[in-house]
């Protein structure tokens, strides 16, 4: 392999090694989360939005519930 | 030493470097804390002595919006034997707080924390977070969240606790 070909693949594996420092979010963190908007029936208006063009464009229905999710506060 | 194996090290060491806080269980003394309130300073070792209530609190946290007037009820009733409910506040901005307060106030001592350097120390793993800590500096019980059926067992906490 070609010795600079090496070192830009050590230096990406050097930068990508970095990640592994990233951790979820703390509990006291999750203030965004909380937000209602970010429910996954938050907004009743956009799911029916989104309910009409999977029936119309894809011709399917159903498989909108119940909605899920959670982060910890409940 | 080659340089690969340098670099291997030095990377291995770096996920060393988030290491998370040890637990703080019952029987263990309460980490220090120094933070600021709107009526001055707070600091844990000041209040040695008195058995302390420490609740982490946030203004998106639903709990925490019907754990304060159980908090208020306390403060009023154990406040004369010898209990401090302290209430730190995690959020990131002070006007979440702040809004949160003008709704629900507080008749006990507040703390801000926006760093969220103190919930790190004492090992937060859910919103609400209480700790009872005794006169001594030592923590009684560490409990997390707050449901209707678990108020009785805290307020007989702290009853016991005052005995």
């Amino acid at each position: 392999m070609h010795h600079r070909t090496f070192a830009a693949l050590l230096l990406l594996s050097a930068c990508l090694a970095g990640c592994s420092v990233f951790q979820p979010p703390q509990p006291w963190e999750k203030g965004l989360l909380a937000k209602p908007e970010m429910t996954l029936g938050g907004d009743a208006l956009e799911q029916r939005f989104d309910q009409h063009i999977l029936n119309s464009k894809e011709a399917a229905a159903g498989g909108s519930g119940v909605g899920g999710g959670g982060c910890g506060c409940n | 030493m080659n340089r690969l194996s340098a670099i291997t090290l030095a990377m291995s060491a770096s996920l060393f470097a988030a290491l998370p806080a040890a637990a703080v269980e019952a029987g263990a003394p309460a980490p220090e804390f120094t933070l600021s309130g709107p009526r001055g300073t707070v600091n844990l070792a000041a209040l040695k002595g008195k058995v302390v209530y420490l609740d982490f609190w946030a203004s998106w946290c639903g709990p925490c919006r019907q754990s304060f007037p159980w908090m208020n009820d306390m403060q009023a009733k154990y406040g004369a034997k010898g209990l401090q409910v302290v209430g730190v506040n995690l959020d990131a901005k002070r006007a979440d707080a702040d809004k949160f307060l003008a709704e629900v106030p507080a008749n006990f001592t507040l703390a801000f924390d926006a760093q969220g350097e103190t919930p790190r120390r004492y090992a937060v793993k859910g919103m609400p977070t209480s700790l009872l800590i005794g006169p001594d500096g030592k923590v009684i019980q560490v409990h997390a969240g707050f449901r209707e059926e678990e108020r009785k067992q805290l307020e007989d906490a702290i009853a016991a606790a005052l005995k």
